[in-house]
This record gives structure tokens, sequence and C-alpha cells, in this order.
């Protein structure tokens, strides 16, 4: 129970509006999920076999994932022994610990964008077609500028019909110039001149789109460490940061995107897109847990507000908060019925 | 990191069980457990692998796996037999209206690839069908979709019909029928936004362009990476609108595809087409069992055995193998193959759909080196035809005029006449082992094109 004390502090310390934001997108993912948690709890009085099985395909069904969710099962069943917990309740609160925990093992646990003030700082955003890379930049910019910085956007997907016209019209949105060239041109001069540009002109962030591409194409792939190697050559530890667009209702390909698109490109984050959805993007976790990948943002509309920096935390508790306050009458219950 | 197909899977319970001579109900089992694996790895929804399962359980244990001298085998033959039936028998062509126009509704979650689809099914209609599709811009909630669609037009050169995005996307179908009835268009086909399956207004908005334009087919088109939550999606389409059939895109991935057999199984309507790559023409109709081979990780034999036949001359083939089979194999033959194999596309895609061949070391991975092809080719047309047809001649003379004229290095040579010999004296082994009805697939003398 004080572990989700200390996540309800966390959240009411926080900005009430944004916690609510992010339980309203997760309402649809926390609805079924946790409602099947409870359900859960509630048929299985006892901690047993059957109860874990149960478990395991609720967490399968979240996409987290066949390796990541069979080490959650066997820290829970390690967990249950060590305590000699033998009924059900109070185990939403070790589960959801659990995850948090599994998630939080990693090394570099920071949300935060590498953005320091006095340099130029390079985004490039990166992931398959359709993952949302431009409406994300898009709302990235609008996100930077609020915080006091200048922005500017290259179109660097030369390839999709209109995606460059897409991204000039975030750019009228938000107020931020975009450099473009033709369609068709060749992206790695597109960034090169976006850079020079963004020198020139003194910007705080550039964040650059790339065309979407599927990770077992070859050549798309060199022409995308192409792009990334231009920008390291122009200006030293750039980009500063690489962040992988994911979408959320992409289940286990997910893990080979990460995997591919950091070979190549040195990921240093993922957003995880469209989580306003019932999807629940449960292969985050996997990500986390094998390639050490932090999340660094959540986008939850298609709103210019909503993209939501990710706390595993929150995360974790926007799928259990029906599960919290079920537990909670759930105590009261069985003192009652001791109390007979 | 990639998965392990249901073969392999099995491989290792089988290897566990060997030596007992006889299987049991709880070997099946096991396997079974392996079955289960293999599918949820592949992202079909997990209630639709419970179900699947027990079919499949049930027809192992009455059949004869057990007394089966390959269990695994039998086992994987069965999944594969009721995966493919599952997944709809025969190819569904598209519906056409007995009164022209017919009407094409594209729906689906944002970022699935509807507007590139619609491209690519007005150039099927125009190209195979003799249509005359109009196509209709009815997303006016995504930045620049409008200009998407109407570039992809020009591109292909079909008409699109845009009335901007101050029009709501009902009165733009409307408008859109009757542009098509004026223009005397065969085909209408309307290119929706993106939406949330849980979004009642926009889905409401659907309903009204559905009811109004009476649509001969609404395609849902889902991503082929869908994980398990393609139940909900495909369900909730279907329910609330009423889609006619699925399109299957980016396929050209290295995703498994379980989706497709959730969305099967829940909507039990057919899948149409799937959307193999980037270019215009890339949608191709679905083929159930190579779809069924694909989740199970089995290699797609089907695809490449038309591709093959596709490309490869029948008449060279034939003689090729004859010479195989005398021994009269040559160089010339060699570099013949090779152009052959070259046609076919690109190496790396088309090992992928060899079985197997993500189980063969390194290549799992193997990024093929064509270039290298080309540093072959070069070496062999260096040649003189004499040497060609009788490599034993090159001495170190020949060899390094040879190098000098490919642009090459001796080594390379070297290199070449080695994996020759080598591919040769293969040869010879495998048509002494199909005779003796063993074979061992492994392509010979390409090694060399693997980094």
């Amino acid at each position: 129970m004080s572990f989700f004390k200390k996540i309800k502090d966390k959240i009411s310390g926080t900005n009430e509006a944004v916690a609510e934001k992010f339980k309203d997108g997760l309402t649809k993912t926390r609805d079924s999920f946790t409602s099947k948690v409870n359900d859960l709890v509630f048929r299985f009085r006892v901690v047993d076999e059957e109860f874990f099985e149960e478990l395991e395909e609720l967490l399968l069904q979240a996409d987290v994932g066949f390796e990541t969710v069979m080490e959650l099962i066997d820290l829970l069943k390690e967990e249950v022994q060590r305590k000699n917990i033998k009924n059900t309740t109070g185990m939403q609160s070790l589960i959801s610990e659990k995850l948090v925990e599994i998630y939080n093992s990693g090394e570099a646990d920071t949300n935060e964008l590498n953005i320091e003030e006095g340099r130029l700082n390079v985004i490039l955003m990166v992931g398959v077609n359709g993952v949302g890379k431009t409406t994300t930049i898009g709302k990235m910019a609008a996100r930077l500028k609020k915080e006091g910085k200048t922005v500017m956007l290259a179109a660097g997907d030369t390839f999709r019909a209109g995606a460059i016209d897409q991204l000039v019209v975030w750019g009228e949105r938000t107020g931020v110039v975009v450099v473009r060239q033709a369609e068709g041109s060749d992206p790695a001069a597109v960034i090169f001149d976006a850079v020079k540009a963004a020198k020139k002109r003194n910007v705080d962030v550039l964040i650059c789109d790339t065309a979407g591409r599927l990770q077992n194409k070859v050549n798309l792939m060199n022409e995308l460490e192409k792009v990334h190697r231009v920008i390291g050559r122009e200006i030293e530890g750039a980009p500063h940061e690489v962040l992988l667009a994911l979408d959320a209702t992409t289940g286990q390909n997910a893990l080979i995107q990460a995997q591919t698109f950091n070979e190549v490109t040195n990921v240093t984050g993922i957003v995880l897109t469209k989580l306003d959805g019932t999807a629940k993007g449960g292969i985050v976790l996997a990500i986390r847990n094998k390639l050490d990948i932090p999340v660094k943002f959540v986008g939850l509309g298609e709103g210019i507000d909503d993209l939501q920096p990710f706390d595993p935390e929150k995360y974790v508790y926007g799928l259990f908060a029906n599960g919290l306050e079920m537990e909670e009458t759930d105590d009261h219950e069985a003192e009652t019925e001791e109390d007979k | 990191m990639a998965f392990e197909g249901l073969a392999e899977r099995l491989q290792v319970t089988m290897n566990k069980i060997t030596g007992k001579g006889k299987i049991n109900e709880a070997d099946v089992k096991e396997m079974m457990r392996e079955v289960r694996f293999a599918l949820i790895e592949a992202d079909v929804n997990l209630k639709v692998v419970k179900q699947f399962v027990k079919t499949v359980s049930e027809r192992s244990v009455g059949q004869d796996v057990m007394k089966s001298l390959t269990p695994g085998q039998q086992v994987v033959k069965i999944v594969k037999d009721e995966l493919t039936n599952l997944m709809g028998g025969e190819q569904n062509p598209i519906q056409f209206a007995r009164k022209s126009p017919t009407v094409i509704m594209m729906v689906g979650l944002q970022g699935a690839g509807k507007t590139t689809t619609t491209g690519k099914l007005a150039t099927v209609l125009r190209k195979k069908h003799n249509k005359k599709p109009l196509l209709v811009a009815a997303d006016i909630y995504r930045p620049a979709a409008i200009q998407q669609l109407e570039t992809l037009g020009k591109q292909i050169t079909v008409p699109v019909f845009s009335m901007g995005t101050d029009q709501s996307p009902v009165e733009i179908a409307r408008k859109a029928m009757e542009e098509a009835e004026r223009e005397h268009h065969d085909v209408v086909i309307i290119d929706t936004a993106g939406r949330l399956h849980v979004d009642e207004e926009l889905m409401q908005e659907l309903k009204d362009i559905r009811e109004l334009t009476n649509p001969d087919e609404v395609f849902l088109v889902v991503d082929a990476m869908t994980g398990q939550d393609a139940v909900n999606v495909a369900k909730s389409f279907d329910d609330t609108i009423g889609i006619t059939g699925v399109i299957l895109t980016k396929l050209d991935g290295d995703t498994r595809g379980g989706a497709a057999l959730s969305i099967r199984t829940v909507t039990e309507k057919p899948i149409k087409f799937v959307g193999m790559g980037e270019k215009m023409d890339a949608l191709e109709p679905f083929h159930p069992e190579r779809m069924a081979s694909r989740i199970l990780g089995m290699g797609d034999v089907m695809s490449l055995i038309e591709k093959a036949q596709e490309n490869v001359d029948e008449d060279k083939a034939k003689e090729l193998e004859q010479k195989l089979r005398t021994q009269s194999f040559t160089l010339d033959d060699f570099l013949d193959q090779m152009q052959q194999v070259k046609k076919m596309g690109p190496l790396d895609e088309i090992l992928k759909m060899m079985p197997g061949a993500n189980k063969i070391k390194g290549l799992d991975n193997a990024k093929v080196d064509e270039s290298q092809m080309g540093r072959v080719e070069a070496v062999i047309y260096s040649m003189t035809l004499a040497e060609r047809e009788n490599p034993e001649i090159i001495n170190a003379s020949r060899k390094k005029r040879i190098a000098t004229g490919s642009g090459t290095s001796t080594q390379e040579v070297n290199r070449l006449l080695k994996q020759f010999e080598e591919m040769k004296k293969m040869v010879k082994q495998m048509t002494n082992m199909q005779q003796k009805g063993k074979k061992k697939g492994r392509m010979p003398g390409f090694d060399a094109f693997f980094k």
C-alpha cells in the first residue's frame, strides 16, 4: 500500500491537469486491463498456479511479450513465497510494484530530453511508416516553444507524398520555421542545409523529421545512417537525441524495430504514440528490459498538447488506478468479514 | 532477436523426447505449449490462440501423431493446415456493383496506410480490371492528407476529388458521387481519415458516409505489425460500420503478422489484399497458405517458387539441370544461374522466403552484398570462352590477366575458382544424395555473398 501512497503523493504533487490527461488517455487501457486484474483478484481468493497462469495471459494480452512476462511471473512467485502470501489481497500493488521495478532496473532512468542551453540541440526522429513521427514533431515543437526555446524543423521525409506539406502545416500551427526542399530530394542534403540554417539563426533546438522505413529495408536504413552521420559531422556529439516513434498498437515486432533502429542510429529514447486507443503498448517494458531504451514521451491524442512526458510510475498507476480503489474496499470487506 | 518459428520450437521439444520410442498424450501437451508460444510471439491474439490450440490438440491426439515416426512434423502439418483453413480457403476478388459506379470505402486507424493503399488499389483497378477510378479525399483532419492523395493521384494519373478541409466528409462524399456520375467513373474509392475505433463521433461520421454512398466494399486497412489489440480494432470497426474485407499493409516488413489470423477469426471477413512495398503497384492478392507459413516462421516457399517461375527461363533451367547431372557445368552456366537469381529481386528478400533460412548460421541477419556479385561477374567476363569452359587451364599468368581485366586481384580470381570447384563437388554430392532419397538444402557456392 505504501507504494501506491508514494505514487499518489507524487501525482498530486505534480500538475493535476497533466495527471488527469495522462489518466484520461489511459482510461480505456485501464478500464479493460484493470477491471480484468480486479476480476482476477476477486475470482481467485488464493494465490495459486492458476492465478499466475491467468495473470500471465493478462500481461500477454497487453503485448508485454513472452520473455518479460515470464520474468515478471518468476519475480512475483519468488516474492509470494518469500513473504508467504496466501490470498490475493494486495496482489495488485505487488504486481504493479514489480512492473515498475522491471522498468526501473534500466541504467538511464531519465525521461528528460538532452537539451542544453547555449548550443544547438539536434533531435532526430526515426521509426517505421505510419507511427506518427511528423505529428509527434509538431507537438514537440509546440512544447519546446512553450518552454521558451527557439525551434526549427527539418522536413527530412522527402519520400512520402504530402509529408513535407504535413510538417509545414505543423510549422504554421506552432509558428516555427521549417527547412524544406522539393519532394524526392536527398534527405541527407535537406538535413545538412537545416543544420547550417539552424546554426546561422542560432536556434536552440532543431528537430529533424525522417521518412518512415521498415527496419528490414537495408538501403533505407543505410540512408538513415547517412543522415545520422551528416548531423554528427556538422556538430560534435549530435544528434543529442534520437527518438524512435513507436505505435502503441504494435505487437512483438516493436522489439525488432527498436533493436534495428538502435543499431543504425543509436536510439536515445522512445515516443510511444497513440496510447489513447485501447492498445496497451506493453512492449515498451520488454524494450526497456532488453535494450535499455527508456520511453521519454507518450502521445495521447491528435491535439497540439497531447504529448506528455513518460513516467513509469504514472504509467503503471494509470493501468492500476481502479485496482487501487478496489484494493482499499477489499481490505475493508476482509475486515468486516472477520468481524462476523 | 528474431523469433523462432514453430518448426524450430518443436524441434527442441522433440529432442527432449526422442529416444522414448513412442510419445504419449503428455508429450502432445508439451508440443501444444510450443504451438501456443509460437503463435503468441507471432502476435496472434491470446483468445484466438487458445481456441486454435484446442482444435489442433484434439486433432493431434485423435490422429496418428502419437504413432507417427515424425510426430513433430505431423503436428506442424496439422497446425499449418488448420491455420490455412481458418485464414479462408479461396482468394476473394473485389465485389463490383452491377450498376456503376462501384463504391469502395477505406477505413482504419491512423497510420495504417489507408491513403497509400488507396493509390495502390486504384492502380490495380486500372491496370488489371480496366476501370476508371475516382479517388475521394475525405480526410479533412490530418494536416496535408489531401495533398498526399493528390500527389499520389498525379503519380498514377488517376483523378482526385477534393473540396479542401472546410466541408464535412459526408458532404465531400455526396459531391464526389455526383462528380463520378458526371465524369462516368466506374469506381469511386473514398479515402477516409484515420480514427480510433473508440471515437464515437468519428465512427458516426463513417456510418453516415456508408449510409449515403452505399458502398460495395468497405475495406478495413490494418497494419500487419498490430499486436493483441487487433481484435478490438477489427471488431469495433466491423460492429459499428460493417466491413466487407481487410487489407493488410506493411507486410514487406519482418513481422510474423499474426494479426491476420486474429482479425480473420473475430470478423470472419476475408483478407483481400496485402501491401508489399512502397511502390504503387505493390499490392498483392492474399494467399492464406503463405500467410500461415509466415505466421509459423516457416518461410514462404510458394512466393519463392512463383517468383522463380516469373523470372526464370524454364528451358534454361532444364538445360542447367541436365548439365548438373552430367557434371558438364561450366563457369558460363554459373554466370547464367547468377543472373537468373538476380532477376528474381533483391537477394536478401529471396532468402527470407526460404524455409529455415533464418536458422542457417550467420544468415539470420545476412545482408547480401550484391556488389560482390558484380565483381564475380566481372571476373568471369574477363575470361576467354575456353577458360570458362575449362577452368583447369587457368594458370598463374592467365589469372593475372583476368585480375587486371576485371579490375580485381588474383586472390579474388582464386577464390572464385575455388568456390566453383566446391560448388561442383557439392552438386555431385547432392545428385548422389538425391538418388538415395536424402536431400540437404543449401545454396551451393553462394556463401561468398554473405558478409
